[in-house]
């Protein structure tokens, strides 16, 4: 056999150095599902939904921890792989408010634990991330329900006093992505696990609020998050996948360049996220380009050209401005050169309308005296 | 950027001064943390207040306000004379070593710590960790460049880079960290007074012909402009007759903001074209409304070159256009069609007239962006500059004097202050301002002050307090704050209604015109 190969499903894969199962799958387009495996973070194995087969070793293994190893034969959907992952989710959904529908509704018993969700919630709606929750996904992959096991009541009640994230402990999985996400890759070190057993619970040093804690409120925590346990404020229950329409955008705060992904629904942006997979920032962000988003739809936005008379602004179209603007301009630069006159652009707007804003500095008023406020 | 900034988390050693980089660019800050946590690299923080990021730092140098060129002369002092600098790319890549040599001679630490305030032992200590890693890292920020020597700092943090080797490889380089958004792309699209898009530099007669010839004008002037912090003055004296500012409000930003408002009200004719009723635009002839960054398509250029793409996500409010059409409208107006159909035409002009632009086109940059300089269309882009040689040959270092600040306390304006931003807002505040969350955590300007200066003038964490500067007072709140240290205050800059810049010197630093906002007097006392 080859030295620096191995077989899922049959399939001869090379590896390579210090590569996990997952990664060696992933890379040659097999999909392993996973839970708390978060990219970019140190992988803590927690959840073993992404368990494998591998032949010769007497239990399943983890497949986001466990090194390929040459020579290995794994089976990722093995008879025994696929039940293992059932009884995960199983358990999973049965703790906590998983009010996803997945569960038997003829028993009749859905009703009565849809009922203590929403009084929970005070909604009478259906899980916020419905339709966008990677458990949601997982059972209805596995065809799994969360009556298998007694449902375990939630302990601790909602946290919603900071102004961007809720943090619903009663969908809390455990999983540690958040804290991962908090620690290892934006190194906040504002969470981490607490209390043991069935107490355990994520909490923010000394278990006070995320608004008196360390945190930051740059979402890493929520955009890792793979249920509905941390969602952005504005935006729970605002909007469904299926309704938002998304675009690739770059953040204009600051000279990072963060690539965000708006979701818009109504010709709003009702949420933004971090844009997965691509420089500069794979996913992260900070609290502005995050949750700095409302001064787009502020009802203080100039909508219409201005004229000032007698020391008050007037309403003007937008062809009267410019002929006036054109002809003021034409006069001064007539009468007083080129050089009397000034370009400011801006740090702020694209590089189109810079180039233009010098071109016509340069071109038409015939000066160079264009500057931004950088050095401001 | 010489490198990029996925870069950081390459190096071994990380120097970060004039940056506080947890609130400024926070995202960067995550680099450099992972850096130190998860891959054992070094890093020294070198300013005034005590940051978020000396918490993770091997070393924190605190220098007095405006000594960079000191500490950065010692640094290089101790280097040479322990001959732990990059011989062989001293002897191969640059020249002047020896007038440098000459002028860091007598920068002992001794010296040094004279001046800085910086323990002598530190400053051998920071120099050996510096000197002694295989890659190592520059940042810096506004910290540098905001002072009458900034252009003197920045020549200095070169020296030293280069003097160790770090240019050119993965890990190392000098990094200057873009403050807003597109300052990269407004540079590099020649919103400057001396050059055209991409450093063509406007005295040189084969750009203006060029140029000529492009745009289908004639009598481009070969006369290099003023910059902004000279356009003020010029008004102030009358001599400047009309203004045309797009998306900045210098009314806020400006130094010396008192002298920057009478300035303004002498033009003949003002015209701010931005977003929101900003405090510039109130003092306009004509207002012109544009669309945000969600409503139009185009580019950005980060700080470390990377043009990006800019997406149109939603419509505008009301009867709104792009900046760029406007400008265009007025142009046609005055007779010169420029005769765009949209932002991508715009662009392709971009790229047909700037070198470094010349290979990038929409189509390219639709997933991931590209660093420039990216000369033609097959060319995969620049990520670290200055790998072979500089573009003027060898790299050449400058022997830099130390100057004082221009400002210095006396007995009735005892207290250094510098300004800077805080994490929940951006620059002079016109957007974040608008997000009640953002205001929810930081509501209010505030005046941060060390525990044993607050006690020293009898000031109490939450008083309202008066601060005066020999230009201006503003009221604020006090917090006191392990972040200070005595002697210093600080203050940030985005609340108009406290303008940091009622108090700061608008002092120039002769090359690059930028102003000394990171240092002036100032004395507290209780409001009334
Ligand atoms: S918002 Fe950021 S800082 Fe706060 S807990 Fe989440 S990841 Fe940590
Ligand atoms: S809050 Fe979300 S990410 Fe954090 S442990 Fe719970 S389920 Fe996982
Ligand atoms: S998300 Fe934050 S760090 Fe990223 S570009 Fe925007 S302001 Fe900068
Ligand atoms: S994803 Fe591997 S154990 Fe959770």
């Amino acid at each position: 056999m080859d030295e620096k190969t191995i077989l899922i499903n049959g399939n001869r894969l090379t590896i390579q150095p210090e590569e996990t199962i997952l990664e060696t799958a992933r890379r040659n387009g097999i999909d392993i599902p996973t839970l708390c495996h978060l990219k970019g973070a140190i992988p803590t194995g927690a959840c073993r939904i992404c368990v494998v087969e591998v032949e010769k070793a007497r239990a399943l293994m983890p497949a986001c921890t466990t090194p390929a190893q040459p020579g290995m034969v794994v089976h990722t959907e093995s008879p025994e792989v696929v039940n293992s992952r059932r009884i995960s989710i199983e358990l999973l959904l049965s703790s906590g408010n998983h009010n996803c529908s997945v569960r038997k509704s003829d028993t009749g018993s859905f009703t009565s634990f849809q009922l203590e969700v929403q009084k929970y919630d005070n909604t009478d709606d259906l899980c916020p991330v419905w339709g966008d929750c990677e458990l949601q996904d997982l059972a209805y992959r596995y065809q799994v329900s969360g009556e298998a096991f007694e449902s375990t009541k939630t302990k601790y009640p909602m946290e919603t006093v900071n102004p961007f994230i809720v943090r619903d402990f009663s969908r809390c999985i455990l999983c540690g992505r958040c804290v991962q996400a908090c620690n290892d890759i934006q190194v906040n070190n504002a969470i981490s696990f607490g209390y043991r057993g069935s107490e355990a619970k994520i909490v923010a040093s000394g278990d006070r609020a995320l608004k008196d804690s360390d945190c930051v409120f740059c979402g890493e925590c929520v955009q890792a998050c793979p249920v509905g346990a941390l969602v952005e404020k504005e935006c729970r229950y605002a909007w469904r996948p299926w309704e938002a329409r998304k675009v690739k955008t770059t953040c204009s705060y600051c000279g990072v360049g963060c690539q965000l992904t708006l979701h818009i629904m109504d010709n709003q942006v009702i949420k933004v996220a971090g844009t997965e997979d691509v420089a500069p920032n794979n996913g992260s962000l900070c609290v502005k380009g995050r949750f700095g988003y409302s001064f787009i739809h502020s009802p203080e936005r100039l909508t219409t050209p201005l004229i000032k008379e007698n020391g008050k602004f007037r309403e003007a179209g937008w062809e009267e401005a410019l002929n006036l603007v054109a002809k003021r301009f034409a006069e001064i630069r007539d009468t007083h050169g080129g050089d009397s006159m000034g370009v400011l652009t801006s740090a702020r707007v694209t590089n189109e309308d810079n180039y233009l804003a010098q071109k016509f500095a340069r071109g038409v008023l015939k000066t160079n005296n264009i500057d931004h406020c950088a050095r401001l | 950027m010489t490198n990029t900034i996925a870069d950081i988390e390459e190096a071994d050693v990380i120097l970060i001064t004039g940056s506080n980089t947890t609130e400024n660019h926070p995202v960067i800050s995550s680099f450099v943390k992972r850096a130190v946590t998860r891959r054992g690299a070094k890093l020294i923080v070198v300013d005034p207040r005590r940051i978020k990021l000396a918490e993770f730092s091997e070393k924190w140098l605190r220098p007095n306000l405006g000594t960079d060129v000191a500490w950065l002369n010692g640094l290089m002092h101790v280097i040479i004379k322990e001959e732990l600098y990059d011989k062989a790319f001293v002897e191969k890549r640059t020249e002047g070593f020896d007038a440098l040599k000459a002028a860091v001679e007598k920068f002992t630490p001794e010296h040094v710590t004279e001046i800085t305030g910086i323990p002598a032992r530190d400053i051998v200590e920071a120099a050996r960790i510096y000197a002694g890693a295989k890659a190592a890292s520059i940042l810096y920020c506004m910290g540098i460049t905001q002072h009458t020597t900034g252009t003197d700092n920045v020549k200095s943090l070169a020296n030293l880079a280069m003097l160790c080797g770090n240019i050119g490889i993965p890990g190392g380089g000098v990094n200057p960290l873009r403050g807003q958004n597109n300052v990269q792309g407004a540079c590099d699209m020649g919103g400057l007074p001396n050059v055209f898009s991409g450093y063509q530099p406007v005295n040189d007669p084969g750009n203006i012909s060029k140029m000529e010839k492009a745009w289908g004008v004639t009598g481009l002037s070969d006369k290099p402009g003023l910059t902004v912090t000279e356009m003020v003055p010029m008004a102030h004296k009358g001599e400047f007759k009309a203004m045309y500012i797009i998306g900045e409000n210098p009314l806020v930003s400006d130094a010396d903001l008192n002298h920057a408002e009478a300035s303004f009200s002498q033009l003949d004719f003002l015209v701010v074209q931005d977003i929101f009723m900003t405090e510039t635009a109130k003092t306009a002839d004509v207002v012109l409304p544009s669309c945000c960054f969600a409503e139009k398509d185009g580019t950005f250029s980060n700080t470390e070159r990377r043009v990006q793409r800019v997406r149109k996500a939603v419509e505008p409010p009301g009867d709104v256009w792009e900046d760029w059409r406007i400008t265009a409208e007025i142009a046609s107006r005055m007779g010169y069609d420029m005769g765009f159909e949209n932002a991508e035409a715009v662009f392709a002009e971009i790229a047909m007239v700037t070198p470094s632009y010349g290979g990038i086109t929409w189509e390219r940059i639709d997933r991931e962006g590209l660093h420039w300089p990216c000369p033609s269309t097959d060319h995969p882009g620049t990520p670290i500059l200055h790998t072979e040689t500089f573009p003027i040959g060898r790299g050449k270092f400058f022997p830099i004097a130390f100057i004082p600040p221009a400002e210095i306390t006396d007995d009735e304006y005892p207290l250094y202050m510098t300004t800077g931003r805080v994490l929940y807002h951006y620059h002079t505040g016109t957007m974040t301002r608008k997000t009640e969350g953002l205001n929810e955590r930081s509501p209010e300007s505030f005046v941060e002050i060390s525990k044993a200066d607050a006690a020293k003038y009898d000031l109490k964490d939450g008083d309202r307090v008066k601060v005066a500067s020999r230009r201006g007072e503003i009221e604020v709140v006090l917090s006191v704050s392990d972040k200070a240290v005595d002697g210093t205050v600080f203050i940030p800059f985005h609340f108009a209604e406290a303008a940091a810049n009622r108090l700061t010197n608008s002092a120039l630093d002769p090359v690059s015109k930028i102003p000394e906002f990171k240092v002036c007097a100032v004395k507290i006392s209780k409001a009334a």
